[in-house]
């Protein structure tokens, strides 16, 4: 009889047979967005510069993460709102826009942005990198600085790209050492190359090894 | 109160939740179930004055739509003698699925309850307790009787 009782039991723990979760959950992501109960729509995809994760809101695209292993989720709930849910056509436009970019067909990209993860002194700094540091142009830590209404300020500005919430699109890729050599990169040095090299300007930097 | 993106909880616990819904309701009705859990969880998340234990309110979300979802079934159903021998015996045509959790769905409503949410949800009695409102030693012994109940149903 026992034997019998912890054989009920385990066969409750298995649960009913189902294999139907994944369009299940697809459904109710869908449902959720329909009925305006998500606030952060995310997808992840690919790119020639690896994967990347993608976060918008309804002011604007909030979030490029390199790797995509979705730790810029965590600052989102924070500051913007918990109610983040994967729901990829959201993301359409600005996926589109930057597989053009990255097929060298887009030089500007037009979006709008919700930078509510940018704070301070260094939202000045990348909202200057943004509005003002086209595509091919590069600039160093002591001019944005100085842009940004600070000329001393330059450790601010190398934190201001380092907490860089929407890279590539908010071009910190473009921002060199004040000596001119390459510096440093979220996305990894030979993705800055990359992205350089893209806009047709890594020949200008020296030093640059491989 | 900090609170992780909600799809992170949607990763961790959604297939449960599901099961959970599948053995409550049947298949059929958990698609719905599922989908209204979601909606209203994401509606009241950002609410939530307690981030400790997002496992029993998600699964409270659900329980709740869980009980909709057969409360509007018996509506539908015309005068039910008795609520219970009241649910079809046999799965509906298409729906895969086997005398246990045919036998599951028949249990009286707090025993069903706290059958699934104990082995389906694996959640801890005080847990269930406070989903399905009762003590925690209520929901022990609801447990208890519905094992002993399907123990003799399916002999």
């Amino acid at each position: 009889m026992s034997a019998n009782t912890s054989d009920l039991e385990t066969r409750l723990q298995q649960g009913p047979a189902g294999d139907d979760y994944a369009a299940a959950v697809r459904a109710a992501r869908d449902a959720a967005a329909k009925a305006g109960e998500v606030d952060v729509a995310y997808t992840t995809t690919d790119s020639p510069v690896g994967p990347l994760l993608l976060a918008a809101t309804d002011e604007g695209l909030c979030v490029i993460e390199f790797g995509a292993r979705g730790d810029s989720l965590d600052d989102v709930a924070e500051h913007i709102s918990p109610r983040i849910v994967e729901v990829p056509k959201r993301l359409d436009p600005v996926r589109r826009q930057l597989d053009q970019y990255f097929a060298g067909k887009r030089q500007r990209f037009d979006l709008d942005l919700d930078r509510r993860l940018m704070r301070g002194f260094r939202r000045t700094v990348l909202e200057r990198l943004f509005d003002d540091i086209g595509y091919g142009e590069l600039t160093s830590y002591s001019e944005l600085a100085e842009m940004a209404g600070s000329p001393r300020a330059m450790r601010a500005v190398g934190s201001a790209m380092a907490t860089n919430p929407i890279p590539i699109v908010v071009p910190c890729h473009r921002v060199l050492r004040n000596d001119g050599s390459i510096g440093g990169y979220g996305g990894g040095l030979a993705t800055k190359r990359w992205l350089l090299a893209l806009e047709g300007v890594e020949e200008e930097i020296p030093d640059t090894k491989r | 109160v900090s609170l992780p993106p909600f799809d992170l909880l949607l990763d961790e616990h959604g297939p449960s939740v599901h099961r959970f819904l599948v053995a409550s309701v049947g298949r059929d009705a958990a698609a719905d179930c599922f989908q209204d859990t979601v909606v209203s969880a994401l509606r009241s998340y950002p609410d939530l004055r307690d981030g400790r234990n997002l496992k029993a309110w998600f699964f409270s979300v659900a329980h709740s739509r869980a009980m909709d979802g057969h409360r509007r079934r018996h509506r539908r159903r015309e005068t039910p003698v008795d609520r219970h021998d009241a649910e079809p015996s046999a799965p509906p045509p298409g729906e895969p699925d086997d005398t246990l959790w045919c036998a599951v769905r028949r249990l009286p409503e707090k025993q069903r309850e706290s059958v699934v949410l104990r082995f389906v949800a694996d959640l801890p009695y005080r847990d269930i307790g406070v989903i399905t409102g009762c003590t925690e030693a209520a929901a022990r012994q609801n447990v208890r009787a519905g094992i002993k109940r399907l123990r003799e149903v399916l002999a």
